[in-house]
Protein backbone atom coordinates (compact mmCIF):
# COMPACT_ATOMS: atom_id res chain seq x y z
CA UNK A 1 0.00 0.00 0.00
CA UNK A 2 1.17 3.50 -0.85
CA UNK A 3 2.60 5.49 1.98
CA UNK A 4 0.65 8.42 3.39
CA UNK A 5 3.21 10.94 2.24
CA UNK A 6 3.13 9.62 -1.33
CA UNK A 7 -0.62 9.93 -1.58
CA UNK A 8 -0.56 13.40 -0.11
CA UNK A 9 1.99 14.50 -2.70
CA UNK A 10 -0.04 12.97 -5.51
CA UNK A 11 -3.15 14.85 -4.40
CA UNK A 12 -1.23 18.10 -4.29
CA UNK A 13 0.13 17.40 -7.78
CA UNK A 14 -3.28 16.71 -9.28
CA UNK A 15 -4.63 19.87 -7.69
CA UNK A 16 -1.89 21.90 -9.33
CA UNK A 17 -2.62 20.30 -12.71
CA UNK A 18 -6.23 21.25 -12.22
CA UNK A 19 -5.28 24.86 -11.69
CA UNK A 20 -3.38 24.84 -14.96
CA UNK A 21 -6.14 23.21 -16.99
CA UNK A 22 -8.67 25.59 -15.49
CA UNK A 23 -6.54 28.57 -16.43
CA UNK A 24 -6.04 27.22 -19.95
CA UNK A 25 -9.77 26.78 -20.28
CA UNK A 26 -10.33 30.42 -19.42
CA UNK A 27 -7.59 31.60 -21.77
CA UNK A 28 -9.10 29.55 -24.59
CA UNK A 29 -12.56 30.91 -24.01
CA UNK A 30 -11.20 34.45 -24.20
CA UNK A 31 -9.32 33.61 -27.38
CA UNK A 32 -12.37 31.94 -28.83
CA UNK A 33 -14.29 35.15 -28.37
CA UNK A 34 -11.58 36.98 -30.31
CA UNK A 35 -11.65 34.41 -33.09
CA UNK A 36 -15.41 34.59 -33.35
CA UNK A 37 -15.25 38.37 -33.49
CA UNK A 38 -12.83 38.10 -36.40
CA UNK A 39 -15.24 35.80 -38.22
CA UNK A 40 -18.03 38.29 -37.60
CA UNK A 41 -15.93 41.10 -39.03
CA UNK A 42 -15.08 39.11 -42.10
CA UNK A 43 -18.63 38.02 -42.81
CA UNK A 44 -19.88 41.29 -44.38
CA UNK A 45 -16.99 41.23 -46.82
CA UNK A 46 -17.50 37.58 -47.71
CA UNK A 47 -21.26 37.99 -48.16
CA UNK A 48 -20.93 41.05 -50.34
CA UNK A 49 -18.21 39.41 -52.32
CA UNK A 50 -20.29 36.30 -52.99
CA UNK A 51 -23.21 38.52 -53.99
CA UNK A 52 -21.06 40.42 -56.42
CA UNK A 53 -19.51 37.29 -57.86
CA UNK A 54 -22.81 35.50 -58.36
CA UNK A 55 -24.37 38.57 -59.92
CA UNK A 56 -21.40 38.77 -62.18
CA UNK A 57 -21.28 35.12 -63.15
CA UNK A 58 -24.98 35.22 -64.02
CA UNK A 59 -24.21 37.89 -66.56
CA UNK A 60 -21.50 36.12 -68.44
CA UNK A 61 -21.96 32.77 -70.04
CA UNK A 62 -19.14 32.09 -72.44
CA UNK A 63 -16.12 33.61 -70.80
CA UNK A 64 -13.59 31.13 -69.59
CA UNK A 65 -10.64 31.50 -67.33
CA UNK A 66 -7.73 29.15 -66.54
CA UNK A 67 -8.81 28.93 -62.91
CA UNK A 68 -12.24 27.64 -63.94
CA UNK A 69 -11.10 24.88 -66.27
CA UNK A 70 -11.10 21.39 -64.88
CA UNK A 71 -7.97 19.60 -66.04
CA UNK A 72 -8.41 16.31 -67.83
CA UNK A 73 -5.27 14.69 -66.59
CA UNK A 74 -4.37 15.06 -62.95
CA UNK A 75 -0.76 14.53 -61.96
CA UNK A 76 -0.25 16.49 -58.78
CA UNK A 77 -2.90 17.30 -56.24
CA UNK A 78 -2.24 20.10 -53.78
CA UNK A 79 -3.52 19.63 -50.26
CA UNK A 80 -3.70 22.72 -48.10
CA UNK A 81 -3.78 21.51 -44.53
CA UNK A 82 -4.72 24.04 -41.89
CA UNK A 83 -4.00 23.08 -38.29
CA UNK A 84 -3.20 24.90 -35.08
CA UNK A 85 0.26 25.78 -33.79
CA UNK A 86 -0.24 24.33 -30.35
CA UNK A 87 -1.50 21.05 -29.04
CA UNK A 88 -3.56 20.22 -25.95
CA UNK A 89 -6.72 20.61 -27.94
CA UNK A 90 -8.01 17.07 -27.75
CA UNK A 91 -8.27 15.21 -31.02
CA UNK A 92 -8.57 18.44 -33.00
CA UNK A 93 -5.25 18.36 -34.84
CA UNK A 94 -5.12 14.57 -35.03
CA UNK A 95 -8.46 14.55 -36.87
CA UNK A 96 -7.32 17.14 -39.37
CA UNK A 97 -4.02 15.42 -40.01
CA UNK A 98 -5.55 11.99 -40.44
CA UNK A 99 -8.11 13.45 -42.85
CA UNK A 100 -5.23 14.91 -44.84
CA UNK A 101 -3.38 11.58 -44.92
CA UNK A 102 -6.53 9.79 -45.97
CA UNK A 103 -7.01 12.22 -48.83
CA UNK A 104 -3.36 11.82 -49.81
CA UNK A 105 -3.72 8.04 -49.91
CA UNK A 106 -6.85 8.30 -52.03
CA UNK A 107 -4.98 10.49 -54.47
CA UNK A 108 -2.02 8.14 -54.53
CA UNK A 109 -4.14 5.10 -55.25
CA UNK A 110 -5.58 7.03 -58.18
CA UNK A 111 -2.06 7.63 -59.43
CA UNK A 112 -1.95 11.29 -58.41
CA UNK A 113 0.94 12.68 -56.44
CA UNK A 114 -0.12 14.68 -53.37
CA UNK A 115 1.72 17.90 -52.59
CA UNK A 116 1.23 19.43 -49.19
CA UNK A 117 0.84 23.05 -48.21
CA UNK A 118 0.68 23.41 -44.46
CA UNK A 119 -0.38 26.17 -42.14
CA UNK A 120 0.09 25.57 -38.43
CA UNK A 121 2.98 23.86 -36.66
CA UNK A 122 1.14 20.62 -35.85
CA UNK A 123 0.43 19.92 -39.50
CA UNK A 124 3.90 21.00 -40.61
CA UNK A 125 5.57 18.66 -38.12
CA UNK A 126 3.50 15.61 -38.89
CA UNK A 127 3.86 15.98 -42.65
CA UNK A 128 7.60 16.37 -42.23
CA UNK A 129 7.76 13.27 -40.04
CA UNK A 130 5.84 11.31 -42.63
CA UNK A 131 8.49 12.37 -45.12
CA UNK A 132 6.07 13.84 -47.61
CA UNK A 133 6.68 16.68 -50.00
CA UNK A 134 5.79 20.01 -48.44
CA UNK A 135 5.73 23.17 -50.53
CA UNK A 136 4.65 25.53 -47.82
CA UNK A 137 5.24 25.35 -44.09
CA UNK A 138 3.75 28.31 -42.33
CA UNK A 139 3.82 28.46 -38.55
CA UNK A 140 3.02 31.03 -35.87
CA UNK A 141 0.32 32.66 -37.97
CA UNK A 142 -2.82 31.31 -36.36
CA UNK A 143 -2.60 33.77 -33.49
CA UNK A 144 -2.62 36.87 -35.65
CA UNK A 145 -4.68 36.12 -38.70
CA UNK A 146 -5.39 38.86 -41.12
CA UNK A 147 -6.10 39.25 -44.77
CA UNK A 148 -2.45 39.43 -45.82
CA UNK A 149 -1.80 35.88 -44.56
CA UNK A 150 -4.61 34.49 -46.69
CA UNK A 151 -3.53 36.70 -49.54
CA UNK A 152 0.06 35.41 -49.49
CA UNK A 153 -1.06 31.78 -49.34
CA UNK A 154 -3.52 32.46 -52.14
CA UNK A 155 -0.86 34.00 -54.36
CA UNK A 156 1.42 31.03 -53.84
CA UNK A 157 -1.14 28.33 -54.58
CA UNK A 158 -2.52 30.21 -57.57
CA UNK A 159 1.00 30.57 -58.95
CA UNK A 160 1.58 26.84 -58.44
CA UNK A 161 -1.71 26.05 -60.14
CA UNK A 162 -1.04 28.33 -63.08
CA UNK A 163 2.44 27.01 -63.78
CA UNK A 164 1.16 23.45 -63.61
CA UNK A 165 2.97 22.18 -60.53
CA UNK A 166 -0.42 21.30 -59.05
CA UNK A 167 -3.56 20.39 -60.99
CA UNK A 168 -6.07 20.86 -58.23
CA UNK A 169 -6.14 22.14 -54.69
CA UNK A 170 -8.06 20.75 -51.76
CA UNK A 171 -8.20 22.46 -48.44
CA UNK A 172 -8.61 20.65 -45.14
CA UNK A 173 -9.47 22.82 -42.19
CA UNK A 174 -11.22 22.80 -38.85
CA UNK A 175 -14.85 23.59 -39.38
CA UNK A 176 -16.44 25.58 -36.61
CA UNK A 177 -19.96 24.25 -36.16
CA UNK A 178 -20.61 25.34 -32.60
CA UNK A 179 -18.68 25.72 -29.37
CA UNK A 180 -19.44 22.10 -28.54
CA UNK A 181 -18.93 20.71 -32.03
CA UNK A 182 -16.08 21.05 -34.48
CA UNK A 183 -15.75 19.12 -37.68
CA UNK A 184 -13.20 18.52 -40.38
CA UNK A 185 -13.99 20.66 -43.38
CA UNK A 186 -12.80 19.68 -46.83
CA UNK A 187 -13.20 21.77 -49.94
CA UNK A 188 -11.83 21.81 -53.46
CA UNK A 189 -10.88 25.39 -54.16
CA UNK A 190 -8.94 25.01 -57.39
CA UNK A 191 -10.19 24.74 -60.06
CA UNK A 192 -12.91 27.13 -58.96
CA UNK A 193 -16.13 25.21 -59.36
CA UNK A 194 -19.57 26.58 -59.95
CA UNK A 195 -21.05 24.42 -57.26
CA UNK A 196 -18.91 26.04 -54.60
CA UNK A 197 -20.10 29.51 -55.43
CA UNK A 198 -23.64 28.21 -55.59
CA UNK A 199 -23.57 27.03 -52.00
CA UNK A 200 -22.15 30.40 -51.13
CA UNK A 201 -25.04 32.05 -52.92
CA UNK A 202 -27.56 30.20 -50.86
CA UNK A 203 -25.80 31.28 -47.70
CA UNK A 204 -25.58 34.93 -48.60
CA UNK A 205 -29.06 35.09 -50.08
CA UNK A 206 -30.54 34.32 -46.67
CA UNK A 207 -29.09 37.38 -45.05
CA UNK A 208 -29.19 40.14 -47.58
CA UNK A 209 -31.72 41.16 -50.14
CA UNK A 210 -30.50 40.32 -53.59
CA UNK A 211 -31.25 43.17 -55.88
CA UNK A 212 -32.17 42.08 -59.34
CA UNK A 213 -29.65 43.51 -61.74
CA UNK A 214 -31.37 46.42 -63.41
CA UNK A 215 -30.69 45.89 -67.07
CA UNK A 216 -27.18 46.11 -68.34
CA UNK A 217 -24.29 46.49 -66.01
CA UNK A 218 -21.28 48.48 -67.06
CA UNK A 219 -18.07 46.58 -66.60
CA UNK A 220 -14.83 48.37 -66.18
CA UNK A 221 -12.41 47.00 -67.37
CA UNK A 222 -13.83 44.31 -69.71
CA UNK A 223 -15.51 41.22 -68.31
CA UNK A 224 -12.59 38.85 -68.79
CA UNK A 225 -10.08 41.20 -67.17
CA UNK A 226 -12.44 41.71 -64.27
CA UNK A 227 -12.99 37.98 -63.93
CA UNK A 228 -9.24 37.48 -63.87
CA UNK A 229 -9.15 39.71 -60.81
CA UNK A 230 -12.26 38.34 -59.14
CA UNK A 231 -11.35 34.67 -59.27
CA UNK A 232 -8.03 34.80 -57.40
CA UNK A 233 -9.77 36.90 -54.81
CA UNK A 234 -12.49 34.32 -54.48
CA UNK A 235 -9.82 31.70 -53.78
CA UNK A 236 -8.31 33.96 -51.13
CA UNK A 237 -11.70 34.61 -49.55
CA UNK A 238 -12.17 30.86 -49.20
CA UNK A 239 -8.71 30.41 -47.72
CA UNK A 240 -9.26 33.27 -45.29
CA UNK A 241 -12.56 31.81 -44.20
CA UNK A 242 -10.93 28.41 -43.65
CA UNK A 243 -8.14 29.97 -41.59
CA UNK A 244 -10.58 31.89 -39.40
CA UNK A 245 -12.76 28.83 -38.95
CA UNK A 246 -9.79 26.70 -37.96
CA UNK A 247 -8.66 29.25 -35.42
CA UNK A 248 -12.10 29.43 -33.84
CA UNK A 249 -12.52 25.67 -33.71
CA UNK A 250 -9.02 25.24 -32.30
CA UNK A 251 -9.91 27.35 -29.31
CA UNK A 252 -13.30 25.71 -28.91
CA UNK A 253 -11.67 22.27 -29.05
CA UNK A 254 -9.09 23.29 -26.47
CA UNK A 255 -11.81 24.68 -24.22
CA UNK A 256 -13.61 21.35 -24.30
CA UNK A 257 -10.42 19.38 -23.79
CA UNK A 258 -9.46 21.51 -20.81
CA UNK A 259 -12.94 21.26 -19.41
CA UNK A 260 -12.68 17.47 -19.54
CA UNK A 261 -9.22 17.58 -18.01
CA UNK A 262 -10.46 19.71 -15.14
CA UNK A 263 -13.26 17.26 -14.52
CA UNK A 264 -10.84 14.33 -14.62
CA UNK A 265 -8.67 16.09 -12.05
CA UNK A 266 -11.67 16.26 -9.75
CA UNK A 267 -12.31 12.55 -10.21
CA UNK A 268 -8.70 11.64 -9.53
CA UNK A 269 -8.58 13.87 -6.46
CA UNK A 270 -11.69 12.18 -5.12
CA UNK A 271 -10.34 8.66 -5.57
CA UNK A 272 -6.95 9.66 -4.18
CA UNK A 273 -8.58 11.22 -1.13
CA UNK A 274 -10.41 7.97 -0.57
CA UNK A 275 -7.13 6.09 -0.83
CA UNK A 276 -5.52 8.58 1.55
CA UNK A 277 -8.21 8.08 4.17
CA UNK A 278 -8.06 4.33 3.85
CA UNK A 279 -4.29 4.34 4.21
CA UNK A 280 -4.49 6.62 7.24
CA UNK A 281 -7.08 4.34 8.84
CA UNK A 282 -4.87 1.32 8.17
CA UNK A 283 -1.89 3.06 9.80
CA UNK A 284 -3.95 3.90 12.88
CA UNK A 285 -5.20 0.34 13.10
CA UNK A 286 -1.66 -1.08 12.96
CA UNK A 287 -0.48 1.37 15.60
CA UNK A 288 -3.40 0.43 17.88
CA UNK A 289 -2.61 -3.25 17.44
CA UNK A 290 1.00 -2.53 18.36
CA UNK A 291 0.01 -0.60 21.51
CA UNK A 292 -2.57 -3.16 22.61
CA UNK A 293 -0.04 -5.94 21.96
CA UNK A 294 2.57 -4.12 24.08
CA UNK A 295 0.16 -3.64 26.93
CA UNK A 296 -0.82 -7.29 26.85
CA UNK A 297 2.85 -8.27 26.92
CA UNK A 298 3.50 -6.07 29.98
CA UNK A 299 0.48 -7.46 31.83
CA UNK A 300 1.21 -11.01 30.93
CA UNK B 1 -32.46 57.68 -48.33
CA UNK B 2 -34.57 59.76 -50.69
CA UNK B 3 -31.81 61.46 -52.56
CA UNK B 4 -28.84 59.76 -50.98
CA UNK B 5 -26.87 56.77 -51.99
CA UNK B 6 -25.83 54.08 -49.56
CA UNK B 7 -22.08 53.66 -49.34
CA UNK B 8 -20.47 50.71 -47.65
CA UNK B 9 -16.74 50.22 -47.50
CA UNK B 10 -15.76 46.78 -46.30
CA UNK B 11 -12.39 45.12 -45.98
CA UNK B 12 -11.72 41.52 -44.96
CA UNK B 13 -10.70 42.73 -41.52
CA UNK B 14 -13.44 45.24 -40.81
CA UNK B 15 -16.42 47.29 -41.97
CA UNK B 16 -14.92 50.74 -42.43
CA UNK B 17 -17.97 52.76 -43.40
CA UNK B 18 -21.65 52.02 -43.83
CA UNK B 19 -24.04 54.97 -44.20
CA UNK B 20 -25.88 57.07 -46.78
CA UNK B 21 -23.91 59.78 -48.59
CA UNK B 22 -24.65 62.22 -51.39
CA UNK B 23 -21.63 61.62 -53.61
CA UNK B 24 -18.77 59.15 -53.99
CA UNK B 25 -15.59 59.66 -56.01
CA UNK B 26 -13.94 56.36 -56.80
CA UNK B 27 -10.46 55.56 -58.10
CA UNK B 28 -11.15 52.88 -60.73
CA UNK B 29 -8.44 51.01 -62.59
CA UNK B 30 -9.37 52.81 -65.80
CA UNK B 31 -9.66 56.22 -64.18
CA UNK B 32 -11.45 58.05 -61.43
CA UNK B 33 -15.19 58.38 -61.63
CA UNK B 34 -17.90 59.99 -59.59
CA UNK B 35 -21.14 58.42 -58.50
CA UNK B 36 -24.30 60.38 -57.71
CA UNK B 37 -27.60 58.76 -56.74
CA UNK B 38 -29.24 57.02 -59.67
CA UNK B 39 -25.99 56.00 -61.32
CA UNK B 40 -26.17 53.11 -63.79
CA UNK B 41 -25.19 49.70 -62.44
CA UNK B 42 -21.47 49.25 -62.68
CA UNK B 43 -18.83 46.81 -61.61
CA UNK B 44 -15.24 47.93 -61.61
CA UNK B 45 -11.94 47.09 -60.07
CA UNK B 46 -10.15 49.59 -57.87
CA UNK B 47 -6.66 50.90 -57.96
CA UNK B 48 -4.68 52.17 -54.99
CA UNK B 49 -5.76 55.70 -54.38
CA UNK B 50 -8.07 58.16 -52.74
CA UNK B 51 -11.79 57.68 -52.45
CA UNK B 52 -13.93 60.70 -51.61
CA UNK B 53 -17.42 60.76 -50.23
CA UNK B 54 -19.63 63.70 -49.39
CA UNK B 55 -22.35 63.87 -46.82
CA UNK B 56 -24.39 66.94 -45.94
CA UNK B 57 -21.89 68.06 -43.34
CA UNK B 58 -18.54 67.12 -44.68
CA UNK B 59 -16.28 65.66 -47.33
CA UNK B 60 -14.08 62.76 -46.32
CA UNK B 61 -11.11 61.25 -48.11
CA UNK B 62 -10.43 57.55 -47.66
CA UNK B 63 -7.34 55.66 -48.70
CA UNK B 64 -8.28 52.45 -50.52
CA UNK B 65 -6.12 49.77 -52.02
CA UNK B 66 -7.01 46.91 -54.31
CA UNK B 67 -10.45 45.43 -54.70
CA UNK B 68 -13.74 46.10 -56.42
CA UNK B 69 -16.63 48.45 -56.46
CA UNK B 70 -20.19 47.43 -57.12
CA UNK B 71 -22.54 50.27 -58.01
CA UNK B 72 -26.29 49.85 -58.19
CA UNK B 73 -28.99 52.53 -58.39
CA UNK B 74 -29.16 53.06 -54.68
CA UNK B 75 -25.94 51.67 -53.28
CA UNK B 76 -22.19 51.66 -53.70
CA UNK B 77 -20.25 48.77 -52.23
CA UNK B 78 -16.50 49.01 -51.98
CA UNK B 79 -14.68 45.76 -51.37
CA UNK B 80 -11.10 46.77 -50.70
CA UNK B 81 -8.03 44.98 -49.38
CA UNK B 82 -7.33 47.95 -47.17
CA UNK B 83 -9.19 51.17 -46.41
CA UNK B 84 -8.28 53.96 -44.01
CA UNK B 85 -10.17 57.23 -43.57
CA UNK B 86 -7.75 60.17 -43.78
CA UNK B 87 -7.84 60.95 -40.07
CA UNK B 88 -7.00 57.37 -39.16
CA UNK B 89 -3.89 57.06 -41.27
CA UNK B 90 -0.72 56.51 -39.31
CA UNK B 91 1.57 59.01 -41.02
CA UNK B 92 4.76 57.79 -39.32
CA UNK B 93 4.07 54.24 -40.33
CA UNK B 94 3.30 55.19 -43.92
CA UNK B 95 6.46 57.30 -44.09
CA UNK B 96 8.52 54.42 -42.80
CA UNK B 97 6.88 52.04 -45.25
CA UNK B 98 7.77 54.47 -48.01
CA UNK B 99 11.42 54.53 -46.96
CA UNK B 100 11.52 50.74 -46.73
CA UNK B 101 9.99 50.34 -50.17
CA UNK B 102 12.42 52.83 -51.67
CA UNK B 103 15.36 51.04 -50.11
CA UNK B 104 14.11 47.72 -51.39
CA UNK B 105 13.62 49.12 -54.88
CA UNK B 106 17.26 50.21 -54.92
CA UNK B 107 18.76 46.82 -54.27
CA UNK B 108 16.00 44.53 -55.50
CA UNK B 109 17.20 42.11 -58.13
CA UNK B 110 14.32 39.84 -58.94
CA UNK B 111 11.42 41.07 -60.96
CA UNK B 112 8.93 39.88 -58.36
CA UNK B 113 10.66 41.90 -55.66
CA UNK B 114 10.57 45.02 -57.80
CA UNK B 115 6.85 44.60 -58.43
CA UNK B 116 6.09 44.09 -54.77
CA UNK B 117 8.23 47.00 -53.70
CA UNK B 118 6.62 49.23 -56.29
CA UNK B 119 3.17 48.26 -55.08
CA UNK B 120 4.21 48.92 -51.48
CA UNK B 121 5.64 52.28 -52.47
CA UNK B 122 2.47 53.21 -54.31
CA UNK B 123 0.41 52.34 -51.24
CA UNK B 124 2.64 54.31 -48.92
CA UNK B 125 2.67 57.38 -51.15
CA UNK B 126 -1.09 57.43 -51.60
CA UNK B 127 -1.60 56.94 -47.88
CA UNK B 128 0.56 60.00 -47.28
CA UNK B 129 -1.27 61.96 -49.95
CA UNK B 130 -4.65 61.12 -48.50
CA UNK B 131 -3.46 62.00 -45.00
CA UNK B 132 -2.14 65.33 -46.30
CA UNK B 133 -5.60 66.35 -47.53
CA UNK B 134 -6.71 66.91 -43.94
CA UNK B 135 -4.44 69.83 -43.32
CA UNK B 136 -5.55 71.74 -46.36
Amino acid sequence: MASLKNVRMKIAGVKKTKQITKAMNMVSSAKLRGAQARIEKFRPYADKFYNMLSEFSDQLGGINHPLLVKREELKNAGILLVTSDRGLAGAFNANLISAAFKLAQEKESAGIKPVFYCVGRKGVDSIRKAGRQQELALTDQMGSLNWSVASDIGNQVIAAYTDGSIDELNIIYGQFISIAKQGVGSLTILPVSHSSDKTANVKSAEGSKTEAPAGDIIYEPEEDVLLAELLPRFVKVQIHRALLDTSASEHAARMNAMDNATRNCDDITASLTLLYNKTRQAVITTELIDIVGGVEALNG
Amino acid sequence: MEKGIHLSIVTPDDVVFDAPVSYVGIPGTLGDFGVYPGHAALLSSLRTGCLTYKTDERTVNVFVSGGFVDVTKESVTILADAANPAEQIDIDRAAKAKERAEARLKDATEEVDVKRAEAALRRAVSRLNVAATINK
